[in-house]
């Protein structure tokens, strides 16, 4: 079962990169940014599948960190500046998600 | 060209971290692992794609907008990583059966 899951693993990243690289047509630029893209399917499988609560806050605030790097990507490939004003506001509102969550994690709530 | 050469090997890299994160935070065993795991690499990661793309475009509007980014990135992961861990503590989820000392609950008991 578990070698079973290892190599779906395994097809899944061969399948992705072979069609990324040799298949897809395009700038090297929205290559890199499709990488990033297929890292956030598998936090989002971390966030569907996660035992605990704990594991999918883990998610959530590395999806927020990955997103702002996306979006500095994406600006440097269409050449504008102002994605990277939407990646600041991300990083501050998904660093003040996460430390919500967590105090609601442990038991208080935001008024104490 | 040289600036962009070398701003594209810092993406690269910032690339292959986050990459190897997202594959900690899908195969390690427990919540304090997988946080180890993706918190330093999607850190680095997600901080030098955007010290690459600084590099690539300089001291312009994009350039001092993706440095504050690389500022606010660095002073909130640690903090958000920190929160959460020691919530995911305090809520008693378990470790993983492979883990041999648990220092944090023993000075709590030390404590009492």
């Amino acid at each position: 079962m578990k070698f079973i899951r290892w190599l779906l693993g395994l097809l899944l990243i061969a399948a992705f990169l072979y069609g990324n690289f040799y298949i897809y047509e395009g700038d090297i630029l929205y290559k890199l940014v499709n990488v990033i893209l297929f890292c956030a399917v598998f936090v989002l499988f971390r966030v569907l599948f996660g035992p605990t609560a704990a594991d999918r806050i883990v998610a959530v605030d590395i999806m927020g960190i990955l997103i702002v790097g996306l979006l500095a990507l994406f600006g440097l490939a269409q050449k504008q500046s102002f994605f990277m004003d939407i990646g600041l506001i991300w990083a501050l509102l998904s660093f003040i998600a996460s430390l919500a969550f967590a105090k609601i994690l442990e038991g208080r709530y935001l008024d104490d | 060209m040289t600036r962009e050469i070398i701003g594209m090997v810092f993406i690269l890299l910032g690339i292959m971290f986050d990459f190897f994160g997202v594959l900690g935070l899908v195969r390690l065993p427990d919540v304090y692992n997988r946080l180890q795991a993706a918190t330093k690499c999607v850190t680095f990661g997600s901080a030098g794609i955007l010290f690459g793309v600084f590099i690539i475009q300089g001291f312009n509007n994009f350039g001092f907008k993706v440095l504050i980014g690389i500022v606010f990135i660095f002073l909130t992961s640690p903090v958000s990583a920190h929160a959460i861990s020691r919530a995911a503590h305090r809520s008693k989820i378990p470790l993983a059966k492979e883990s041999v000392v648990d220092q944090y609950q023993e000075d709590n008991e030390l404590r009492d």
